[in-house]
Formats: C-alpha cells, sequence, structure tokens
C-alpha cells in the first residue's frame, strides 16, 4: 500500500549524521584547542548538540506531510 | 540547622504551590471523568507540543540525573560526562521508533509498549516478560528519585525520615487524584526553576573561581594526585569503548523505559513527536552545563557529606549562592524528584493493571475498573520505593537502578524490532530474552568496584579480559548482553521456524504505522471526554 505518510524518505538518512559523529572519541578526545579555557572535550561535545537540533529540524521540515 | 533557616523556608514554600497545583491539575484540560487510563494515565491523549516538550524533559532529566552526574563528574572525569553524547544521539536515533509506536498506538488503543508486544506477536507470554521487565527496571529509579531529595535535605540539616515520607504521601495522593495531568503541569514551574539556576549557576560560580581554566586545573590537579588509573580530564585507551557502547546503550534503553512511553504517548500527534525531538535536546545542553557543576565543586574545595557523592552539588550552592537563591536551587531539585516519580509510578501501575491484571485476573475489565486498579498500584508502588530508601542502604537502589538499565535493554528486541519488522518469531523472542538477561545478570554480578568495596555489582563497565581477551579494555555490559539476546533471538527464531512451532498472529497492519491524528484509524479509541 503506498500510504500518502510512508516512513520511506530519504531524508531520513540524514539522522545517521548526528547518531555516529558523537560516538568517534577520536574526533574530539584531546584538551586543545579550549575554547573560553574549556577542554576540547567538553565544548565540542556540547557542540553536537546544536548538530543534532539542526539535522532533526532539517528532517522535520524535510518530511512533514 | 538554624544557618539553613531562609533555605528551608523558600524550599517548603515552592513544594507547597506545586502540590496545590498537583491537586487543581485534576481539572485542567477538563475531561468529562478521570475514569479511564486513556484519561488518567495519558492525560487524554491530547498533549501538544508546549506540554510534551515540558512533560517528556521533566520525564527524562531527573533529580537524580541532576545530582548524579556531576557527582560522577566529581569521582571519574571524563567517563561522567557519556551523558551528554547518550542524549545527543538518542532524539535522532528515536524519532522514527516513536512515531510508529505513536501511530499503532493509537490505532488499536495501547497503552503500554508491553500492549504492543501482545498485539504485534501474539504472545500473552513475552507480554508479560516485557511488563515484568518494566516494572522492575522502574522501581528503583522512583527510589532514586528520593535519593535526590534526601541530597537536598542533607545539604539543609533536615535529618530523620519523616520530611521524606510527607514529601511522597503528598505526591502519592495528588497522582491519585489528577494522574497523568499532574506531573504535566507541576513539570513547568520544575523546568523554569532548573533552567533558571543551572543558568545563574553557570555564570556566576565560574566567574567567583577564577574563571573555566582554574576549574578545569583543579579538576586535573585532583586526578593526578589519585592512584586510580580511570579517572581524568580525557578518556584514556581502556575506557572509549566503555564511553562509547554506554551512551549508545543508554540511549537505546531510554525510549523502552515505560515512564519515557507514557509521555510520548499522551501527545496529540506524530507532528507534536517529530517537532519535539529538535527540541528536547535543549535539555541536552542544560544537562552538559550541570555535568561541569562536579568539576566546580573540585575547584571550591567541596567535600562531599559523609561517603554520600551525591551531596556534592548540593553542597556546592550551599556554599556558593545566597540562602534565599540556594533556597530556589534546592527546591529546583526536590521538584525535580516529584514529576519523573509521579510518571514512572504511572507508567509501572498500567503495565501492572494492562499487562497483568487484566491479562490473567479479569479479562473483562471495564475502562473504569483499569482506572480503579492503576490509582491503587501507583499508590502501592510509591510506598514500595519509599520502604526501599527507608529499610535498605540507598546504595542498593543505586544497584537496581544500575541493572535495570541492562534488563529494560532486553526488551528491544521486541519493542524496537517489533516496531519495523515481524521476523523475529516470538519463540526466539522470549529465548532471546532469557539469554539476555541471564548474560546481563551474570556480567554485572563479576563486576568489582575496590572504590565502593563492592565485589559485585559494582557498575556497569565489563572487563574484555574476562572473556579470555588480553586487554584491559571495558565495555558496557548492557550492551554485550543485548547483542547475545539478538543472536539468541535469531537463531531461536530460525529453529521455530525449521521445527513449524505455531507463531502467534499479528493483529497490526502495515499501514497502521503511520497513522496520523487525522486519520479515520486513529479514532477506534473510546477517548470519551477527551475534547
Amino acid at each position: 500500500m503506498d500510504a500518502p505518510r510512508s516512513d520511506r524518505n530519504p531524508w531520513y538518512w540524514l539522522l545517521v549524521v548526528p547518531i555516529v559523529v558523537p560516538l568517534v572519541p577520536a574526533l574530539f578526545n584531546a584538551v586543545e584547542p579550549r575554547l573560553f579555557g574549556i577542554p576540547l572535550f567538553y565544548w565540542l561535545q556540547l557542540v553536537f548538540i546544536l548538530l543534532s537540533v539542526a539535522v532533526t529540524l532539517v528532517v522535520y521540515w524535510r518530511t512533514r506531510s | 540547622m538554624s544557618g539553613h533557616i531562609t533555605e528551608i523556608i523558600i524550599f517548603t514554600a515552592l513544594f507547597a504551590l506545586v502540590s496545590g497545583m498537583g491537586f487543581v491539575a485534576s481539572r485542567w484540560r477538563k475531561a468529562d471523568d478521570l475514569a479511564s487510563l486513556h484519561q488518567w494515565g495519558l492525560g487524554g491523549r491530547n498533549f501538544g507540543s508546549w506540554i510534551t516538550w515540558f512533560l517528556v524533559g521533566g520525564d527524562l532529566y531527573t533529580a537524580y540525573t541532576f545530582v548524579a552526574v556531576p557527582a560522577l563528574l566529581f569521582g571519574a572525569g571524563a567517563m561522567g560526562f557519556f551523558a551528554v553524547p547518550y542524549t545527543v544521539i538518542v532524539y535522532p536515533l528515536v524519532m522514527l521508533i516513536l512515531v510508529r509506536l505513536w501511530s499503532v498506538s493509537h490505532v488499536h488503543g495501547l497503552v503500554t509498549p508491553a500492549d504492543f508486544v501482545r498485539a504485534r506477536f501474539g504472545s500473552p507470554t513475552l507480554a508479560l516478560l516485557v511488563a515484568v521487565t518494566g516494572i522492575v527496571a522502574t522501581m528503583p529509579y522512583i527510589a532514586l528519585q528520593l535519593v535526590g531529595i534526601e541530597a537536598v535535605l542533607k545539604t539543609m540539616g533536615v535529618t530523620g525520615d519523616l520530611p521524606l515520607i510527607i514529601a511522597f504521601a503528598i505526591l502519592a495522593a495528588y497522582t491519585y487524584q489528577s494522574g497523568l495531568r499532574a506531573p504535566a503541569l507541576i513539570a513547568f514551574v520544575k523546568d523554569t526553576l532548573i533552567y533558571v539556576v543551572i543558568l545563574v549557576a553557570i555564570i556566576y560560580i565560574p566567574a567567583r573561581l577564577g574563571g573555566w581554566s582554574a576549574i578545569f586545573g583543579a579538576a586535573e590537579a585532583k586526578f593526578a594526585a589519585t592512584p586510580a588509573p580511570g579517572d581524568g580530564l580525557l578518556l584514556n585507551a581502556n575506557n572509549q569503548l566503555q564511553y562509547v557502547t554506554l551512551a549508545l546503550g543508554s540511549a537505546l534503553a531510554l525510549f523502552l523505559y515505560p515512564h519515557s512511553v507514557t509521555g510520548v504517548l499522551a501527545s496529540r500527534s506524530r507532528d507534536v513527536i517529530k517537532r519535539n525531538m529538535s527540541a528536547l535536546p535543549a535539555y541536552s545542553l542544560l544537562l552538559g552545563l550541570i555535568a561541569l557543576l562536579g568539576y566546580m565543586a573540585i575547584a571550591a574545595g567541596v567535600t562531599p557529606i559523609g561517603t554520600d557523592v551525591n551531596t556534592v552539588v548540593p553542597q556546592l550552592f550551599d556554599r556558593m549562592f545566597p540562602d534565599w537563591f540556594a533556597g530556589v536551587a534546592f527546591a529546583a531539585v526536590g521538584i525535580g524528584a516529584l514529576v519523573p516519580a509521579a510518571i514512572m509510578s504511572i507508567a509501572a501501575a498500567n503495565l501492572f493493571t494492562r499487562n497483568i491484571y487484566r491479562e490473567y485476573l479479569r479479562p473483562n475489565a471495564t475502562d473504569a475498573q483499569e482506572a480503579a486498579v492503576s490509582k491503587v498500584t501507583s499508590l502501592v508502588v510509591k510506598i514500595g520505593a519509599v520502604l526501599c530508601i527507608l529499610l535498605i542502604d540507598p546504595q542498593f537502589s543505586i544497584d537496581l537502578q544500575l541493572i535495570g538499565g541492562v534488563i529494560i535493554l532486553q526488551t528491544l528486541p521486541s519493542i524496537t524490532l517489533g516496531l519495523f519488522g515481524r521476523w523475529f518469531h516470538r519463540t526466539g523472542l522470549i529465548a532471546g530474552w532469557v539469554a539476555g538477561m541471564s548474560a546481563g545478570m551474570l556480567m554485572l554480578y563479576n563486576i568489582a568496584n575496590p572504590a565502593t568495596k563492592h565485589a559485585h555489582f559494582g557498575g556497569s563497565a565489563f572487563p574484555l579480559e574476562k572473556l579470555g581477551l588480553d586487554t584491559k579494555m571495558t565495555i558496557y555490559a548492557g550492551f554485550l548482553a543485548l547483542i547475545v539476546n539478538l543472536v539468541v533471538a535469531a537463531v531461536g527464531t530460525w529453529i521455530a521456524r525449521a521445527a513449524r512451532v505455531a507463531d502467534g498472529i499479528d493483529s497490526t497492519q502495515p499501514e497502521d504505522y503511520h497513522a496520523d491524528a487525522n486519520d479515520p484509524r486513529v479514532h477506534e479509541i473510546p477517548l470519551r471526554g477527551s475534547t
């Protein structure tokens, strides 16, 4: 059945990015560069939150019926 | 105690205010009667984006989180920060899963995750296993909310069990009366207070402690001075796998908890859920900032009261803030315990009612009888949680909650994978559950923690060398147990098919999984009294 609101939309694949990126310690397991004195490990993982928000927003807009 | 009078007055006043709101909530978004689980247990299934945001946020980010996560950083450093990647990946991860669960639940009038398993796999036994797993995993979580309140009371110099009992008695009374409407309304106050407190803390405290460089410097010096090899400002080669699998495993487990499902099913439409997946990370940012309070506590020279490391954040507030604002901060944590405790007890009660009482004791129960049973069960659950904290060492609840995360993950093949396909055979899923549970328990039993002098159940980091591998690396026990579960479920399914064992009947249709609010099939639920 070809439902009008199927879950099969290629935009959903974008969700893979904010799922995989925070799970690669090589990207953030370092002290330098610091931001306002905060080591990379801490500020970059907080920045990933913004990445997740951006991606989920794009997917939400692109998959609205 | 006299030095804390201002704090205690403010704390009590705010606590009384939200208790009043809890009772009034039964008249909020008024239904004709609350005598059905759709009304009492899911607030009418009609919450919009804002209420859902406050409700789910208030539900997932608990008082215990607010004291325990910074306490983890205080004690172990970088490892404790796993809570951030965990809550970053969870929303994109579950976006698709939850909208499917919402749709199928609305078409079929399902209330609990075990209801879904019953409908999908036609197996009351599998549904019972999922329900019992949910109840067992939720109980210690409720008890831990008391640990959060206790940490605050201790800091204010309030001792004895009576204040704790009074707080929970009030909570039990308004949950009984108003159902899910009570925590939904209180969540507005709770989250507003938390946001204000943390924003102030994150600007004011570093300024008093000489800036972020000084805070991280103090933490680094502390970890360098301890003999423990696992702590530090960064991860080391041996705990990176643990960090990643713990974040992923916790994210996969979060929306298997019955109380998270309750919050999602109470929302009005798929659109509300999807929009919330972009808005809920605001809480993750808050959590990340709260986590850093652990390092501020190190820099401020805070020491825990006795051996209770959960008191470091309340102690930090007490030392840094003026009395009146410390009172507000303590109220935020105290009220922060009430919202999740209410939702969790409702979710556990719904599981009992739908999947044990109605399935096995009284198959013809009316909606009113279901609501009545759930209300009483929610009281029993809370009394159990209080007794758990008062009679048994609180450490026991913390251990149990650790186990809870591992066991709830074992329902993933039935719930999450069940939402996407019907490949598994019910016999295979039951075998997988048994294997995953056994493997998880066995691993947890064999994890020692020299720091807390635990020979068993000392944490969730399972050393791979116990499997005969020549490495010092550790992995999250729940993750490994889930792999065992999946393998056994797949092999069991294959054997059951080969032996032609009868499979259950799937009472759902493929199109049920994308039905939205304006779909005619959604109105099959008897939503009496909803607007």
